[in-house]
């Protein structure tokens, strides 16, 4: 999703800086938004969820770059099946710390320089599986939903110093951190989800669930009651 | 682990596909690389469930382009569609256009694949100025025509038995307009039809043809020329084309909606609605791409899945190499919704790419137990008495032994294969069942 969107942001001819993992890869995909339109050069620094030492260096590149970048998307996080997380106790502190604290981190740090110029967008991937904890995500959800919380904080704090921040809360979406999960109804396609994703972020809507199907299903799942989520098998 | 098919439906394997973001480090150890799935029998399945695939469909970085010389590099699972929506408002177009605009640059190479314009543009590979492969033995290098001839020739068309292609570097057409002038002529009878075409085709850089071929006796073979050339600036509307929405079948049909009477009263509808037509504008999506209009289109056919049929019939001494193969294909009553006639020009430099000069034929043959293997193999039996051959990106049911008797370029093929991956690594479903791979 985070590479879609970036895609459709180039084709518009947005200034775009990459944090990432891997080196090799970001070079790669700033090659490929130069060629989709993104205003050359599209620099980029290495950054990782799980390693929050690094942030305020990738920050610091990134504003050099761009003189002071006005939004910061963060659409990576780890992921990992119930099971899995229940096995390991070494990964489960790693998603932990990563698609939480570490975020949270993240998003202080750039919360702080775009405050000091007077304003700017956070848009931040949470997950649906953020809004009821279901048997199936009870780890992952609980981190998604420590993750909404703050970010409707800072929306609360801080919006009225022009400070914009946008959760997106993906429902089941086709992408290789899915790929092998059967998808269910209403699987949503990243292209889509970045249009949707990319309007929010324009408009500063606060909440935007993608495919918006979402919406109306989480509603209703957290209306359930614990009764029915106790039984359920999703 | 899933299920995997190709186009058609026929055969369908369980399999694991790996679909990889970063092709470098997903091709290590990997038996087949496979794109889209666009392939209609087995070349891109994998031998056995235990073989690893890598889709390659989500590497589709742009990693070079360069407006002057029309030169792109993109990792192989860039598709057409992409190539289209990035580049044709740039004034650039992919110099071969498959049917369908939903595959990718490796599959495009490993099909060597051709288009309406094959007797002016050739094949895909000849617009290919570097691949980057992974090899059976683990190393990634760049080919090109001069450091790995071999290689390089034997991966065009290859199927992706000679390696994985990650990177694909082609040198685009440019074009003043995406628009299209476009022309059809009708035809009475096949006699009619392969001359039209054959004439056409002198004065037309894109040229195909329609065949009815379930009318039996006068009338057979009946059906209309596609004819059509670029715009240019002056002749088309400034605005680009739009891409349409398209419809979707959203679930099979059984297997008796496409039979061989509903074939017959379509293909009646379907020659009575066309005209010879004086000159027309006409958006490129639907004439280059007529098979992308309805989405998953393959699920007309029900579960029982079809089995697509293209050969290349070389023009005989006395003309009547094409008529020889309806005259057998009607009278075993093999009914073909849709036929496709393509006069085809100079051979390619792939070790076993398709075309050569001649008439291409191509079927669609509802899949019938029993019914249609015969018919396939009559029909192979008609195309090595004419010297002409198949071609393997369509292919589900030709025998090993009717392959080698219209292959006389397997040997080399396989000589190459032998030297780059001696071991045997590389393999798919096809290589199992026509060039004698282990299973």
């Amino acid at each position: 999703m985070g590479r879609a969107l970036a895609r459709r942001m180039a084709a518009r001819g947005d200034h775009l800086f990459l944090l990432g993992r891997n080196s090799e890869a970001l070079a790669r995909s700033a090659r490929d938004l130069e060629a989709r339109g993104a205003p050359p050069p599209v620099s980029w620094a290495r950054c990782d969820l799980q390693e929050p030492e690094g942030f305020e260096d990738a920050l610091d590149a990134a504003d050099h770059a761009q003189a002071g970048f006005d939004a910061l998307v963060v659409s990576a996080a780890l992921f990992a099946t119930q099971e899995e997380l229940e096995a390991d106790p070494k990964r489960r502190a790693a998603l932990l710390a990563a698609n939480f604290a570490n975020t949270v981190q993240l998003c202080e740090l750039a919360r702080v320089r775009l405050l000091a110029r007077g304003g700017g967008t956070l848009c931040v991937f949470s997950s649906v599986a953020g809004d009821r904890a279901r048997k199936p995500v009870v780890l992952y959800g609980a981190a998604k939903a420590g993750l909404s919380a703050y970010l409707e904080g800072l929306d609360h704090r801080f919006r009225s110093q022009g400070l914009r921040s946008v959760t997106v809360k993906p429902g089941f979406v086709r992408t290789s951190m899915t790929e092998g999960l059967a998808a269910p109804p209403f699987a949503g396609d990243p292209d889509a989800v970045a249009a949707r994703v990319l309007r929010a972020i324009d408009r500063g809507d606060p909440v935007v669930y993608a495919p918006p199907i979402w919406r109306a299903v989480m509603a209703l799942v957290k209306r359930l009651p614990r009764a029915v989520l106790r039984r359920a098998s999703f | 682990m899933r299920e995997l098919s190709g186009w058609g439906r026929l055969p369908v394997v369980e399999g694991r596909e790996d679909v990889a973001e970063e092709l470098e480090p997903a091709s290590i150890g990997a038996r087949l690389s496979r794109g889209l799935g666009r392939s209609y029998g087995d070349a891109s399945l994998p031998a056995s469930s235990a073989d690893r695939i890598v889709c390659t469909r989500r590497a589709d970085r742009i990693l070079h382009f360069d407006p002057a010389s029309g030169v792109l590099r993109a990792e192989a699972g860039l598709s057409l569609q992409d190539i289209h929506r990035i580049f044709g408002p740039r004034g650039f177009a992919s110099p071969v256009l498959t049917g369908t605009a939903y595959v990718t640059l490796g599959g495009m190479v490993a099909s060597d694949v051709h288009g309406k314009n094959h007797h002016v543009a050739g094949t895909f590979g000849a617009h290919v100025r570097a691949l980057r492969m992974r090899v059976a033995d683990g190393r990634a290098l760049e080919v090109t025509d001069e450091s790995e001839p071999d290689l390089f020739r034997a991966t065009q068309g290859g199927m992706g038995l000679t390696g994985h292609v990650l990177e694909v570097e082609v040198a685009l057409e440019r074009i003043e307009s995406p628009w299209l002038v476009v022309e059809t002529r009708r035809a009475e009878d096949l006699d009619a039809l392969v001359d039209t075409l054959s004439s056409e085709s002198r004065r037309w850089p894109h040229a195909a043809a329609w065949v009815d071929c379930t009318t039996r006796g006068r009338g057979m073979g009946r059906g209309y020329i596609s004819l059509g050339r670029y715009a240019a600036r002056s002749e088309a509307p400034s605005a680009p084309p739009r891409l349409r929405e398209r419809v979707a079948v959203p679930f099979d049909l059984p297997g008796w909606v496409v039979a061989p009477w509903s074939i017959r009263v379509f293909n009646t509808a379907f020659h009575h609605l066309h005209r010879n037509t004086g000159s027309r504008i006409v958006s490129p999506q639907p004439f280059f791409h007529p098979l992308d209009f309805v989405r998953h289109w393959n699920r007309l056919y029900g579960r029982r899945g079809f089995a697509q049929y293209q050969c290349v019939l070389p023009h005989s001494s006395d003309g009547r190499n094409v008529q020889r193969f309806f005259e057998v294909l009607t009278r075993l009553g093999g009914a073909s919704p849709v036929s496709v006639l393509k006069n085809c020009g100079p051979e390619g430099r792939g070790v076993l790419s398709f075309p050569m000069p001649g008439i291409s034929v191509a079927l669609d043959l509802p899949f019938r137990r029993g019914h249609t293997q015969a018919l396939v193999d009559a029909l192979n039996e008609v195309v090595i008495e004419s010297g002409g051959r198949i071609y393997l990106t369509k292919d589900a049911l030709t025998r090993p032994e009717h392959l080698r008797a219209m292959e006389p370029r397997l040997a080399r093929f396989q000589e190459i294969r032998r030297k780059w991956d001696p071991d045997g690594r590389l393999r798919s479903a096809l290589s199992v069942r026509l060039l004698g791979d282990a299973a």
